[in-house]
């Protein structure tokens, strides 16, 4: 597995595409950070982008790996390896060099700034880690959907579609329930709704740490009292495995039964 | 000769006038008095006490209707050590300068303070520093005084264990001018007071508020800068305040904000700047409110609107970086927003007046959102809120129809 | 040494293999043969672990293959059709199968072998389909297994080239090696092969050696023979 991790980690980060997105966020942070002159500021901006941007380019990068490197996929299951290996290989080599350009695009300029001095370095952390999180959650779900689908434009479309899910259409049920539902105590649910999604989860797990938080009011208050404590930051972390676990699970059990 | 003896009778009389006031030197050892309170005990109205550099060990020193003038050198300090008030004085036409006063009980029962003005006419209280103060001055019933660069500071343990810097009760014309209180419960304290000035202080790191006003009218504050308070400055139950050039600066916690407005009519409030505060003003129950030339800087609201307020008017105002520049419920009840700039603001200006050709619309579809379901704050920051923002902005369907900048400025306002 | 038992697959709802029973001799060469479509390269993908069939089991040596994936380290699969990542040179290519294997190889023989070595740096893309075959040959024929498994071996070559390979699996053969084979080429069956499983419609139609097909079907062509088992099945 961990040939086949680093030839298809290898092969990414000579590709052009990897740079172009490293770059994107060296130059996104760069400019956030030397024109903007505000750490917190530029973090909630960066949180912005890295919910956004992360998963979106998590999936289609996913997808599009799988599907382009489906000749060396055929070329490594004729040879006496392990399925499991192959395909954990392959998702692993996508998602540490995604994890890698946001790393580094978003680490260098921080480091240039003089992060690593102040007392932001945690909400920065905590940004790094979640970035590093849903690489390796979209990415896993991508391999899911690709695996699935044969038909290249049937996978990217159904990655998108899960994207635009988790991203923007989940927001919008959450919201229309929470209307709906005002009469009710809704703590529990906002709460539980929030763990089910990835991308929320971690847009909360971020806002917290920042000064930001103060403007969520009462209901903020109850998510700090939870995540805040060792029990919340143990679920909150547990889920953000399990998005990457179960998917991986699935398709390592796809890869076995599928016909190549 | 009768020309003569009248000369001399003056000569004398004027003779006898100025020895009357003397100066009283206060020390350790080596002088005529080593405590302030027996000093004070033997002067007479008119005389001044000068306290040489040492620690005095007293407490309850009291000034009992003589007009005195009481100074101190750098390092004269008074300690209290903890039992009741540094001074009480109930007097007319005196001062009291250059001291340190330290250590005034904590009570739960009593107010008591540095220094404590009971009916007082015509006094300066100048140059004073204070630590570990419970109250610092107390100044009840009193008229015509100044207050002037002192340096108050408390321990900053608990709200119910502070009181406040200087609090002023019943009191009229007196003028608070280049203090720094800090680490208090209230900055400034104002109740039942009128025709104040509150200038040039520098008040920050309080428990409460920055300065705080109750059922007071005719006041006004200027030049000051509140910052890091547990909220900046409360205004409740008052007329006629008026509010120019102070700086409202990190007041920033969950229920913080940078001035609060609580039943307040005819107010004037311009060239404020509030900066980097959860919210810059809520204003509840105000009416007749004047909004002119202020900054509203990186708040989490820049304004929020509880409860029936009338006639308020926004005009030249700047709404810069806010997360939502108002929140706002209940209709547009007479208030106006006029030629302010908006940071937000996306339309276009083909004719080149200087003013947006599109009305700008300051309630965003989630402040509204929020306020009708508060948890939906959770949302914050969700791409979904960015995309209804936006279809909100193009086809407003939710927010308040008239509630619109008709003339939004192109440029920031210079003031 | 490969034990058939019984093998069904099917693909959504075509049934291409239905009870294929079939077993492959230790040291000798058998062609797989039958009409395009019939599940050749199916029953191979199945016996490589590539598909999975719905029903029936293989044993190799006499183990089952079902979750085990080490008896591959002894066979040496040419696939059908040579589908290479396009952007990576035919060095790099080997280099990267051999350390992914690390088994001993003979990489460098074949490569002269075959007259590869001037191709060395070119990018597989740029390759035609003869010597993109011929990068196959190598790839598969390098670790020297004692199982070689051939899909459609001659596709693409020219001549020269097929008689080469024919002298090198000739050679194989007088090493003792089990062969498989795929092929469209008769004569080249006929010139290689000990022994030939016809398969139709999804079972084995024919199991036996050459000349037993000939002497059944009465041909004396081994071309015709096959020809004339296709016709008799349709009549």
């Amino acid at each position: 597995m961990l040939k086949i991790l680093k030839y298809s980690f290898f092969d990414l980060v000579r590709s052009r595409w990897s740079y172009v997105y490293f770059l994107f966020y060296l130059l996104l942070s760069s400019v956030l950070l030397f024109l903007n002159n505000n750490i917190s500021n530029a973090i909630i901006t960066l949180l912005n982008v890295v919910i956004v941007l992360v998963p979106l380019i998590g999936t289609i990068f996913g997808v599009m790996y799988y599907y382009d490197s489906q000749e060396f996929t055929q070329l490594l299951l004729a040879q006496p390896i392990k399925r499991k290996s192959i395909f954990m290989g392959q998702f692993l080599g996508v998602a540490t060099s995604l994890s890698l350009s946001v790393l580094l695009g978003l680490g260098i300029p921080f480091a240039l700034y003089g992060l690593f001095q102040s007392n932001v370095i945690f909400d920065f952390l905590i940004l790094i880690v979640v970035a590093v999180f849903l690489s390796f959650i979209f990415s896993a779900l991508a391999f899911n959907i690709a695996l699935s689908n044969t038909n290249k434009i049937k996978g990217f479309g159904y990655a998108i579609l899960l994207w635009l899910f988790l991203a923007v259409i989940y927001d919008g049920a959450f919201l229309i329930a929470l209307i709906y539902f005002q009469e009710y105590p809704l703590d529990k649910f906002t709460l539980i709704a929030t763990l089910f999604n990835p991308i929320d989860l971690s847009r909360i797990l971020i806002l917290l740490k920042l000064d930001i938080s103060a403007l969520l009011g009462y209901t903020g208050a109850i998510f700090k009292d939870f995540f805040g404590t060792l029990f919340g930051s143990l679920v909150s972390f547990g889920v953000l495995v399990i998005w990457v676990v179960l998917p991986l699970w699935r398709m390592v059990r796809q890869a076995k039964r599928k016909d190549f | 000769m009768k020309f003569s003896l009248f000369i001399f009778c003056f000569i004398s009389a004027l003779n006898y006038a100025y020895a009357q006031n003397r100066t009283i030197e206060v020390c350790a050892k080596d002088c005529e008095f080593s405590s302030v309170q027996k000093a004070i005990d033997q002067a007479q109205s008119g005389d001044s006490i000068f306290i040489q550099k040492g620690i005095y060990k007293e407490h309850n020193i009291f000034i009992n209707k003589k007009s005195l003038h009481l100074y101190g050198e750098e390092g004269s300090v008074i300690d209290s050590k903890h039992k009741g008030y540094g001074f009480k004085v109930e007097a007319t036409d005196f001062s009291i300068t250059d001291l340190t006063i330290k250590n005034i009980e904590v009570s739960y029962t009593s107010d008591y303070a540095a220094i404590y003005l009971f009916r007082c006419f015509d006094f300066k209280l100048k140059n004073i520093t204070l630590r570990n103060a419970f109250f610092g001055f107390l100044i009840e019933k009193s008229r015509n005084g100044l207050v002037l660069q002192n340096d108050i500071s408390g321990t900053g343990d608990s709200e119910a264990s502070s009181g406040n810097a200087i609090h002023l009760w019943d009191s009229e014309e007196i003028e608070v001018r280049d203090n720094h209180v800090y680490n208090m419960r209230d900055g400034i304290y104002i109740e039942f007071g009128s025709n104040n000035i509150f200038e040039n202080n520098d008040s920050h790191d309080n428990m409460r508020y920055g300065l705080h006003f109750m059922f007071s009218n005719d006041n006004r504050y200027s030049n000051n800068i509140f910052r890091n308070n547990s909220a900046g400055v409360a205004v409740m139950f008052s007329k006629r305040i008026v509010m120019n050039n102070n700086v409202f600066k990190k007041n920033w916690g969950t229920a913080s904000y940078g001035l609060l407005l609580k039943e307040i009519n005819d107010a004037e409030i311009y060239n404020n700047t509030f900066e980097d505060n959860t919210v810059g003003i809520t204003a509840d129950g105000s009416t007749r409110i004047t909004y002119r030339e202020n900054d509203f800087i990186n708040n989490g609201y820049a304004v929020i609107f509880i409860g029936g307020s009338y006639e308020n008017n926004f005009m030249k105002n700047n709404f810069l970086y806010n997360n939502f520049d108002l929140s706002y419920s209940g209709g547009l009840n007479d208030n106006s927003f006029d030629n302010n700039f908006w940071s937000d603001y996306t339309g276009y200006d083909l004719d080149k007046d200087g003013y947006g050709d599109v009305p700008y619309r300051p309630v965003k579809l989630f402040s509204y959102l929020v306020n009708n379901t508060p948890e939906s704050i959770i949302l914050l920051r969700s791409l979904f809120i960015d995309i209804i923002n936006f279809s909100e902005k193009v086809t407003p369907i939710f927010t308040p129809e008239n509630l619109t900048d008709q003339n939004p400025l192109m440029r920031k306002v210079q003031w | 040494m490969v034990e058939f038992n019984d093998i069904h697959k099917r693909f959504d709802n075509n049934d291409v293999l239905t009870g294929i029973n079939l077993s492959i001799q230790k040291g000798r060469t058998t062609a797989i043969l039958g009409p395009n479509g019939s599940g050749k390269t199916t029953l191979i993908k199945i016996l490589l672990g590539m598909n999975h069939a719905n029903k029936g089991e293989i044993f190799v040596d006499e183990s089952n293959i079902k979750n085990n994936w080490s008896y591959r380290k002894y066979i040496d699969y040419l696939p059908q059709i040579a589908n290479f990542p396009g952007n990576i040179k035919v060095k790099e290519i080997i280099a990267m199968i051999k350390d992914l294997r690390s088994q001993p190889t003979r990489d460098e023989e074949l490569i002269e072998y075959f007259e590869l070595t001037p191709y060395l740096n070119i990018k597989l893309s740029h390759l035609s389909g003869g010597y993109k075959q011929k990068v196959n040959l190598v790839l598969s024929l390098m670790f020297n297994s004692p199982f070689i498994i051939l899909d459609e071996p001659t596709s693409g070559l020219d001549p020269v080239s097929l008689i080469k390979l024919k002298d090198l699996l000739k050679k194989e053969q007088a090493n003792g090696k089990t062969i498989l084979i795929t092929s469209h080429i008769m004569s080249f069956v006929e010139e290689i092969s000990d022994h030939i499983s016809f398969i139709l419609d999804g079972k084995v139609y024919f199991d036996g050696s050459i000349e037993e097909l000939k002497s059944t079907t009465e041909e004396t062509n081994f071309e015709y023979a096959i020809a004339n088992l296709l016709k008799n099945h349709h009549a």
